[in-house]
């Protein structure tokens, strides 16, 4: 049992270097990754007087759910294009490898790029309060966005357009109901009830206690960690069984 | 040595069925294959070749029956099946960012390959199918013929038991068509049992120790290529040329000739006994004043087996029943 999941395993990190050489390392990917939750947050931020602090740890949360739902949403529909599908189906994996193997790649991806705002924010002179706590929720949030991304890629389709449709429009009201722009505490009561909803309130939320300090979050901080946790294991389990349906139909 | 269980088939289908709505794509199909055999799979396109071999391999899922694979049921332990076939796919879908050593090396790593066995593997069989002088090289830059050749040498990567190849040398060039072939020969001579999916009538017939043909998803015949020719009465010809237009019913009326079809300069009388049939033609020929310019004899080939099987477009239950009754008498 446990050689047959280590087995798996080293699978799915095959598949995850697969998917970092054909799919992350190429720069149009990086620089969308970096500028597109840049360009998206300063049109918001631009001509408002918030504190650096504050705008640096929406950003951060923005950062690493743009990064980790960019690439995971596109790589079944490519794959079914390409017929490279039907390979990794023929290979002595489960769809939950393969599915486990494109996560792992988005996190590198998501986590690596969402370093960027943090060293952005320290060339600003933000001081990181909770450096470990920030660490364990930006991997927690990578894997959580990164199934949501896979939730997305189920779509038994091979036009990557119509996948990218559906995330975009998941995606843009998730941000602006998630406590990004305006903090949760001055958010009505319906909004609060709504940003409890997405799973970037909790990164976003999280990112502030870290990077402001201990009364800038909303929720206390294991919510938010248990909150995040919870999604991912339903992202997880929603797409590892959206998968098993819309696999045969790709074929 | 492979984690196989000691089976004497390697390949074992029994009811095998798939639905798609209403519509029936392979029906309740039996298939068994013995380790070290190459066994041919041809069909005319819709018979449900491709759908069959998807099942075989774990690709798909059967609506009905069951499939063994070196002892291992596909449907209880699909890794372990899998980790012994090595599959080469219709379309080429090695991953055309990737290198063609790249394409190896994840093979190896899906497989669950040693590294150092991995390498070392990769370049004999990069050497084997002529790609070691492009093994850096991305696969979009490949031609047809170099991204067929890589697609068998990564299904080889992990020395699979079995090999199930759907239309490998389709669409190739003769030297890539002749050099797949040879290695399947190899492959076949070092144990490997091979489930090949062919158009090509003359591969399967050099290639194959049996065929199976399928049509509208059912079998119609299997056996050895010399027994299905041997047992199909009336495809034995004799093809004639003469020195002038003859009337083709004077021909219908010779001995033991059962059709007589004319193609170009020469005409073919289909006879279950060409040896009368031939002396009646000398004779007639003799009485009308005619004159043979070229006589041969013809033995059915596996292409008038498979037409007269599948060419009407249904699966003729008789010519499928004369060619079972036939095997059981064989046995």
């Amino acid at each position: 049992m446990i050689p047959d999941l280590m087995d798996q395993m080293r699978r799915a990190f095959a598949i995850a270097k697969k998917d970092v050489r054909i799919y992350y390392l190429n720069g149009p990917v990086v620089i969308f990754g970096i500028l597109a939750p840049a360009f998206l947050f300063l049109a918001f931020m631009i001509g408002r007087d918030l504190p650096v602090d504050f705008l640096i740890a929406g950003l951060l949360g923005m950062t690493v759910f743009f990064t980790s739902t960019s690439i995971t949403p596109v790589i079944a529909p490519t794959e079914t294009q390409t017929r490279n599908l039907e390979r990794l189906a023929a290979a002595p994996v489960s769809i939950t490898t393969i599915l486990f193997g494109d996560m792992i790649a988005s996190v590198f991806f998501g986590i690596a790029i969402s370093l960027v705002p943090i060293f952005l924010g320290v060339a600003f002179g933000v001081a990181i309060a909770h450096p470990l706590i920030l660490a364990v929720g930006i991997v927690l949030a990578a894997f959580c966005f990164s199934a949501l991304g896979l939730v997305f890629s189920s779509t038994p389709t091979s036009m990557t357009s119509t996948v990218m449709m559906i995330s975009m429009l998941t995606k843009f009201p998730l941000v602006f109901v998630s406590g990004v722009f305006i903090p949760i505490q001055e958010m009505p009561s319906w909004g609060r009830a709504l940003a409890s909803l997405s799973p970037l309130t909790y990164i976003t939320d999280l990112c502030r206690y870290c990077i402001e300090g201990t009364c800038a979050n909303y929720y206390p901080v294991p919510l938010d960690i248990c909150a995040l946790a919870v999604f991912l294991v339903i992202f997880m389990v929603t797409a590892v069984k959206l998968h098993e349906r819309s696999l045969p139909m790709r074929l | 040595m492979k984690n196989t269980k000691n089976t004497k088939n390697m390949i074992e289908a029994e009811g095998l069925t798939k639905n798609y709505g209403e519509v029936v794509a392979v029906d309740h199909i039996d298939i068994e294959v013995a380790s070290g055999e190459i066994f041919g799979f041809l069909g005319p396109n819709g018979a449900g070749k491709t759908t069959t071999v998807r099942m075989l391999t774990g690709i798909i899922r059967p609506t009905r029956g069951r499939v063994r694979i070196a002892g291992f049921d596909l449907r209880r332990d699909p890794i372990k099946a899998k980790e012994v076939m090595g599959v080469v796919p219709e379309l080429s879908n090695a991953y055309n960012g990737l290198s063609a050593w790249r394409n190896l090396q994840l093979m190896a790593e899906l497989y669950g390959v040693p590294a150092k066995d991995a390498k070392a593997r990769a370049e004999g069989l990069l050497v084997r199918f002529g790609l070691h002088d492009r093994k850096d090289h991305k696969t979009r830059t490949f031609s047809k013929g170099m991204k067929q050749r890589l697609v068998i040498a990564m299904s080889l990567m992990s020395d699979p038991e079995i090999l199930f190849l759907d239309e490998p040398t389709s669409g190739l060039d003769v030297l890539s068509a002749r050099m797949i072939k040879e290695v399947l020969r190899e492959l076949n001579n070092e144990g490997k049992t091979i489930f090949l999916t062919t158009h090509y009538m003359e591969e399967a017939n050099q290639l194959c120790n049996r065929v199976a043909i399928i049509n509208h998803g059912k079998i119609a015949a299997v056996d050895s290529p010399e027994k299905l020719k041997a047992r199909m009465g009336g495809l034995g010809r004799v093809e004639v040329s003469f020195d002038t237009p003859v009337d083709s019913s004077d021909l219908r009326r010779l001995s033991g000739v059962t059709d007589v079809r004319a193609s170009g300069d020469k005409t073919y009388l289909y006879t279950d006994e060409p040896g009368r049939t031939i002396q009646h033609l000398v004779d007639c020929c003799r009485s009308g004043g005619m004159e043979i310019v070229t006589l041969n004899t013809l033995t059915p080939t596996l292409e008038d087996v498979f037409i007269k099987l599948t060419g009407d477009g249904e699966v003729s239950v008789g010519d499928a029943n004369a060619l079972e009754g036939a095997a059981n008498n064989d046995s």
